[in-house]
């Protein structure tokens, strides 16, 4: 990348958490020139405008009709996505969306057919598609040295709600909150990325933990059109991990193979052609071999990288890369079978309560 | 205060200690299990302590807080020790901001019943984008925990500095360098995964030989903008650099790993983490080693 190169002009919209660790990589990628920020926090875009001289709007509207701009990233909450989005593609932009891309389906395809008509590059901000053992798993799931592939079991945990309390966008399903939506779409995506698309989903379980109004946990099965079989686990309310922890198995009549951030465990019951490297028995590669350099580091390369790969499919055209907004719909549809599967129930009601001592005696 | 501390050449770190493991999640998960035990992570300590390493580098988890009451209650047995305090521990932050947004996380850490905590609950701090003095009481906070202990130097941890260093807020490094000294008497001290980047950042800001802790290893993990420009910015630049992740967390050999370091200009500390006396005791005698022979070839003259 050598800065004489041309550069991508860009806004971003959402300056919340992950939108302030977009900020941070865009600002420093040498090919994008970001022109403006834009959140409706006045006293954020104040900070921002005063101490870092970032352009910045508190309307988006106004963002869009005075910016000549190529791009556009969304990390607003994901009830405002499909409106933002169908704002800056029909104004011809291209679209970085952080995830989960809708929460209607019905938007999503109109979206793809858009992007699809408007010719954009389009990408949604599933980062675990860019950690070196998770394209690992991929790469040798799609060479066949696994053999037919029966079953895969994606699980999510880590610790987001720990009381029985909070107030933000995340405790409000209307609005794209709960580990459904925060946690479980990774998982769901890492299972398309990496075995494919289930058919159908059954044995939904939604139970909120601690949260009022959406589920802490998910739990489904998964079904494919030739047999094979999946699981999703996933529970934010788990405070035993320091961060989130995303692991990915799946079993083949070759073998098996689990990989989570930092290694990818193989175990093959023959040498196959396609992965030459990989003897019999057990083979463990580690994130240090796995990982690609990138020009800006921040809290994991594949958050660099994503915004890397949309830079470079903005500027060769590249519409159908990775996560583009086809690919993030596939994983919008499993929300929605898993969504019409069943609806949250709190399981500190579904279980007996503790007895008492009068009950212990006569009940 | 002048800034003239020189860090030791062997620190110890914390991961170990806190479950983060960069190969492997199941070790991690046992590492905590192992040290959730106060006793387990001071008895590591101590054994680092007995091997010659007297500076622990730490974040500022909740838990440092028991290891600090430890070496306050035992300053006899422990007389030169001293901490590098690492701030902050950032998935607390990262945590609530997710439970209860960026600006009630903010209130929830910073003092109670100050000045500004007054202000900022009324809005009126953020309003007045009084950045610099938030900045200031979470320092405050953070390092209430090593009041009474040797501080030396306190660093700010990669993910905040590499926050700061991409969005822009290129001034609050300058804040946290002016603060640290004033209040602690302390050298700030920058931990990042962009060294070179940061480095005319610091410059630009007027901190002259500046600390900085980042990963330095044979095969460029984590080490943006690769080793040809880290090898270049340790060639040309002056700064005092303190290097992690030496061992590329395990993927190289400890010997060839510590070799490659210890040749390298400039570098004059290495961190690193261990759970047993073992372990320590080669790496330490490890890094001796190479430091003597390096020490030793530069004792004669070029001819």
């Amino acid at each position: 990348m050598q800065s004489a190169q041309p550069k991508v002009r860009m806004a971003m919209v959402g300056l919340g958490k992950m939108g302030l660790s977009h900020l941070a990589i865009v600002r420093a990628h040498p090919q994008v020139e970001l022109v403006a920020g834009c959140d409706a926090s006045a006293y954020l875009t104040d900070v921002l405008e005063k101490h870092t001289g970032l352009k910045c709007y508190s309307d988006f509207d106004q963002m869009l009709a005075t910016e000549a701009l190529d791009a556009l990233l969304i990390a607003t909450p994901s009830k405002l996505h499909a409106g933002m989005v169908t704002q800056a593609l029909s104004r011809g932009l291209h679209v970085f969306c952080e995830k989960p891309f809708v929460l209607d389906v019905a938007d999503g395809e109109r979206l793809v057919a858009l992007a699809h008509e408007k010719q954009r590059v389009t990408q949604v901000g599933y980062h675990y598609r860019f950690v070196g053992t998770f394209q690992e798993a991929a790469r040798i799931v799609k060479s066949g040295a696994l053999g037919e592939i029966h079953h895969v079991r994606a699980e999510a945990y880590g610790p987001v709600v720990l009381r029985a309390k909070g107030g933000t966008w995340r405790s409000t399903q209307a609005e794209g909150g709960g580990a459904l939506y925060d946690y479980a779409c990774h998982a769901i995506d890492l299972v398309n990325f990496v075995v494919g698309k289930p058919d159908s989903v059954s044995g939904v379980v939604r139970h909120a933990v601690f949260s009022r109004d959406v589920e802490d946990e998910v739990y489904c099965s998964l079904h494919y059109r030739n047999g094979a079989s999946g699981q999703l686990c996933v529970n934010w309310s788990d405070e035993s991990l320091r961060k989130m922890s995303t692991k990915l198995s799946v079993w083949g009549t070759r073998g098996r193979l689990t990989a989570d951030r930092q290694e990818c465990q193989i175990y093959l019951r023959e040498p196959h052609t396609a992965t030459p490297e990989l003897k019999t028995g057990w083979n463990v590669k580690y994130t240090t071999e796995l990982t690609d350099e990138v020009w800006f580091y921040l809290r994991g390369e594949e958050y660099s990288a994503q915004i890397d790969y949309f830079v470079q499919s903005v500027l060769s055209g590249r519409t159908q890369g990775h996560s583009h907004f086809g690919s993030a719909l596939d994983t919008d549809r499993v929300v929605a079978q898993i969504l019409a599967g069943g609806s949250v129930a709190t399981p500190t009601e579904l279980m007996p309560k503790p007895r008492g001592f009068w009950s212990r005696l006569f009940g | 205060m002048k800034p003239s501390h020189t860090p030791d050449r062997v620190l110890f770190g914390d991961n170990q200690f806190f479950g983060v493991n960069h190969m492997s999640e199941e070790k991690a998960r046992a590492q905590q299990m192992r040290f959730q035990d106060l006793q387990a992570i001071l008895d590591v300590l101590d054994a680092a302590y007995q091997e010659g390493i007297r500076t622990f580098m730490c974040t500022t988890h909740d838990r440092v807080s028991e290891i600090c009451e430890h070496f306050r209650n035992n300053t006899a047995k422990y007389p030169d020790y001293q901490f590098y305090p690492c701030m902050p521990y950032a998935h607390k932050y990262a945590n609530a901001v997710t439970e209860h947004g960026m600006i009630d996380a903010l209130r929830l850490f910073l003092p109670e019943g100050g000045l500004l905590s007054g202000a900022l609950k009324s809005g009126l701090a953020l309003a007045q984008k009084d950045v610099d003095a938030i900045l200031r009481q979470l320092i405050d906070a953070e390092m209430k925990m090593f009041h009474g202990l040797n501080t030396p130097v306190i660093f700010i941890q990669n993910v905040i500095t590499d926050l700061l260093l991409g969005l822009g807020f290129h001034g609050l490094f300058r804040t946290f360098h002016d603060h640290v000294r004033e209040a602690y008497g302390a050298e700030a001290g920058f931990i990042t995964m962009n060294t070179p980047r940061l480095l005319d950042v610091l410059e630009a800001q007027g901190i002259a030989n500046p600390i900085i802790c980042s990963n330095i290893n044979k095969i460029g993990f984590r080490m943006c903008g690769g080793v040809a420009a880290y090898e270049k910015v340790l060639a040309e630049r002056p700064f005092r650099p303190i290097a992690m992740s030496v061992l590329a967390s395990g993927a190289i050999g400890p010997r060839e790993a510590i070799d490659y370091v210890c040749d390298l200009p400039q570098v004059q500390s290495i961190v690193f983490g261990a759970s047993s006396r073992a372990n320590i005791r080669q790496t330490k005698q490890l890094i001796d080693q190479a430091w003597a022979a390096r020490t030793a070839s530069e004792a004669v003259p070029a001819g």
